[in-house]
């Protein structure tokens, strides 16, 4: 090669090259995302939720043989969430804050990198997490921490339009990566920690105008509202209820939903109630709070709900990926919504009209002791001071799960055997920006007359937690029955999310910072590699050039791998 | 920093007070010190911004006297651009929220008070300088602005925020002498014969990322390639003979406006 640094222009008058223009990412190419693998098109690959790919190049067989391809490091400290797109063979992640880079997912070479400055007064419950980007056409689409949503031109980083959707001084913040549906960007909203009112909204991708909005607490008056009931008369004086409760309820939404085109149906799964901890302060179940919500992607209309845990104490967020699969279920075809909740329990619902169909815990579960009829959860309350199954982070919480429609297999990230002890109540007095939680959940003290085990994020490196506090495991379900097929076993908890393959790989992580790679029909280990910290979130998988590529983050590293 | 005479003065719609106040005996004072596009930009601020409080005479705040360069703590340029900025606690002086276009401008203003008669200073119109942009200038063929335009040269949607009123001009100019390195035009032939030419984006030891002329990223293993060209000189071409010395004005006022999102 000859590398030349001219101070000419002649071949600029040179015929065009005829080169295609890259193709852009249509509302129809969304919608068959699964049908072009080569492609992360969505948060979790395609509109069904299922982080499951059709490549098959990378096997049971060969993935002994996988290798480090190349890694991108980010430049801010924190944990890591994203999950990246990958079109055409460009990758598009987020960083922290709130900044977007463009890079060759062959190369992890970077082309641009996008920086938004941030409110300074914006406030987070758990730190600067951004789980990623949403696409259509050429623009990217990023909520940000203080509450606003971001278009930015893919070709060139450069910002289109940059829409405030709510107060960040009243502990507004976006933290999950926007889905598209045809030509509307939809966001929620976090801030349960913070009495806020949550909301999903839709916003038009291509002037950043509000085109609806679906209050995940009803007002007075609305359908719904009679769930939030008047305060029954002081039965002392250390109890407090809140008439207004509604107002500052909590109901945040900080994981992508999915969308069912052939229903029209959009499903996002809701968070905990606010005061987290205290009940007495909001009478009644609290709708939407911990429930799924079936929304008309068009107009933000309620269809249906579900709710996993009424009246939550114990912080069950809803805040799961839901994912759709159509099953044969009691041999009629059914369009089903697989879900395991931070509470304990797998649902499959019929997502056509919200039906319950069937609910099993996957971890041990004290909380309720089974479900009536209607499925309603049978609530079982621990005394205060007793251990609570699953504890205040859930048997699962916010990292994807996956659905192989290969091995016809569901695949949980779970905390086994793991508890927090009740909350000691106090009241929440509301103001805006301050926290609202209503208590403080314990965790159990493992050795009488020690010191209590330190909060999470205290395990890796050394996991001073143990078996005694619980660990972490891949549970594979099979979601006709809602059995337990298989479970693969980890010493310590697990934030990572699971990817499948039509090859039947799973890939996951979890905090021991190994990347794992197991048989999808059996849970054995075929390939670990220790990537050195926590991984988060979960893998993708695409492909550039007929390779095979798989993708990583663990602490500040982005790690690709292919077969060699 | 270049010097700059005459010539450059009307470009910017400058009219001098007279032969010895204006800004050519001031420039003569301080030849490598401050561009007169950046004196003149700052002056239209000052005007807007800085004149309520330190009066057109520029001594209106006790203690400081412009005219004569009496500060109460500014010493150097950094000095004057941290109390623009940053304000001053205590003493009624705001922090102001500008660009480094802008804080450049008004240090340059400030520093040549005493020469300069804000009254004579005409700019162009930055409604008509769009117009020139997307018109006559041809500006638009290449460069985007605000989501709109070609993506083959820069993205100008917040050149004025980014790049001193006397870069803008230069630009103008002469384009090569101001074109960041990383942006320099890129001509690649591939060992299997393809041809490819752009805007380089990033570039490291093995590999190579541009913008094509078809406005794709793209991304090259050099080990892949037979020819790299990368030419020093801008495809932009100069200014100076193509729009008269008002257009140039109008067209610096318009891209000084382009502030970003």
């Amino acid at each position: 090669m000859r590398r030349i640094i001219a101070a000419t222009l002649a071949w600029l008058l040179l015929a065009a090259s005829g080169l295609p223009a890259t193709a852009q990412v249509s509302a129809e190419r969304l919608v068959g995302a699964a049908k072009e693998p080569a492609n992360w098109l969505t948060y979790s690959g395609a509109y069904n939720g299922q982080r499951y790919s059709a490549l098959d190049q990378i096997t049971p067989a060969n993935v002994k043989n996988l290798k480090l391809q190349w890694v991108y490091q980010a430049a801010a400290q924190g944990g890591w969430q994203t999950s990246p797109l990958v079109v055409d063979g460009i990758m598009y992640i987020t960083q922290r804050p709130n900044d977007v880079a463009a890079l060759d997912a062959k190369t992890g070479r970077v082309f641009w990198i996008y920086h938004h400055t941030l409110d300074p007064t914006q406030i987070v419950c758990c730190g600067a997490n951004n789980r990623g980007l949403a696409i259509l056409d050429g623009t990217l689409f990023m909520g940000t921490l203080d509450a606003h949503v971001v278009a930015i031109d893919a070709k060139t980083g450069r910002p289109l339009w940059n829409t405030k959707v709510a107060d960040s001084k009243s502990g507004y913040s976006i933290t999950l990566a926007p889905l598209v549906v045809k030509d509307k960007v939809i966001i929620g909203v976090g801030g349960g920690e913070y009495g806020i009112r949550g909301f999903i909204a839709a916003y038009d991708a291509k002037t950043g105008k509000e085109a609806w909005r679906f209050n995940t607490i009803p007002a007075p008056g609305e359908p719904g509202s009679e769930t939030w009931k008047p305060c029954p008369p002081p039965t002392s004086s250390k109890t407090f209820c809140d008439p207004d409760a509604w107002k500052h309820g909590g109901a945040p939404v900080w994981i992508t939903g999915s969308y069912d085109p052939e229903l029209n149906l959009t499903y996002w799964g809701v968070g905990n109630p606010g005061p987290d901890f205290n009940i007495d302060q909001r009478p009644g179940d609290n709708l939407y709070t911990d429930s799924v919500v079936a929304l008309d992607p068009d107009t933000g209309k309620l269809k249906w709900h579900y709710q996993f845990t009424q009246q939550d104490k114990h912080d069950y967020d809803a805040v799961q990926v839901p994912v759709l699969a159509d099953i044969t279920w009691k041999g009629a075809p059914l369009k089903a919504m697989l879900w395991a909740n931070r509470n304990g329990f797998f649902y499959v619902l019929d997502r056509v009209t919200g039906r319950f169909l069937l609910g099993k815990p996957f971890v041990k579960v004290n909380w309720a002791s089974g479900f009536d009829k209607t499925g309603r959860p049978i609530q079982l309350p621990q005394p205060t001071g007793e251990p609570v199954y699953p504890g205040d982070h859930g048997g699962t919480n916010w990292y994807s799960p996956s659905y192989s429609p290969h091995a016809k297999l569901f695949y949980i990230p779970a905390w086994e055997n793991y508890t927090s002890l009740n909350a000691v109540v106090s009241p929440a007095d509301y103001k805006p920006g301050r926290g609202f939680e209503g208590g403080v959940p314990g965790a159990p003290a493992v050795v009488p007359g020690a010191p209590g085990l330190s909060g999470l994020g205290a395990r890796a490196p050394v996991n001073t937690w143990t078996e005694v506090a619980g660990n972490g495991a891949v549970i594979a379900i099979d979601p006709l029955t809602g059995e337990k097929k298989w479970r693969y076993y980890m010493s310590d908890v697990t934030e990572s999310g699971i990817l499948t393959t039509a090859s039947d790989l799973l890939f996951t992580g979890g905090r021991e910072g190994y990347f794992q790679a197991l048989d999808a029909r059996d849970g054995s280990l075929l390939w670990k590699l220790n990537l050195g910290a926590g991984i988060m979130n979960g893998p993708i998988t695409y492909e550039v050039d007929g390779k095979q590529y798989v993708a990583v983050i663990a602490g500040l590293s982005l790690s690709v791998f292919g077969v060699e | 920093m270049r010097r700059q005479l005459l010539p450059l003065l009307a470009v910017v719609g400058l009219a001098l007070a007279g032969p010895s106040l204006g800004i050519a005996q001031a420039i003569a004072d301080h030849p490598l010190d401050y561009a007169p596009a950046d004196i003149a930009y700052g002056a239209k601020l000052y005007g807007e911004q800085c004149v309520a409080c330190h009066a057109a005479t520029g001594d209106g705040v006790g203690g400081i006297d412009f005219k004569r360069g009496t500060f109460h703590s500014v010493v150097t340029d950094r000095d004057m651009s941290s109390v623009i900025t940053g304000g001053v606690a205590g003493k009624g002086m705001p922090a102001f929220k500008l660009d480094p276009t802008e804080v450049t401008g008004l240090v340059a203003y400030i520093r040549n008070f005493n020469s300069v008669d804000r009254s004579t200073i005409k700019l162009g119109d930055a409604a008509r300088g769009k117009a020139i942009f997307e018109g006559k200038g041809e500006c638009g063929t290449c460069h985007r602005v605000n989501g709109v335009g070609p993506r083959s040269a820069p993205d100008l949607s917040d050149i004025g925020a980014v790049r001193s009123a006397a870069s803008i001009q230069r630009t103008l100019t002469d384009p090569s002498s101001q074109m960041m390195p990383i942006n320099r035009p890129v001509h690649i032939v591939t060992k299997d014969g393809k041809v490819i030419n752009g805007r380089r984006l990033n570039e490291d030891t093995y590999s190579l990322q541009l913008m094509d002329d078809h406005e794709n990223l793209v991304s090259l293993n050099k080990a892949d390639l037979k020819e790299f060209v990368i030419s020093t000189k801008s495809p932009m071409p100069a200014y100076k003979d193509r729009l008269s010395a008002d257009e140039l004005a109008d067209l610096m006022s318009y891209l000084l406006a382009l502030k970003g999102k």
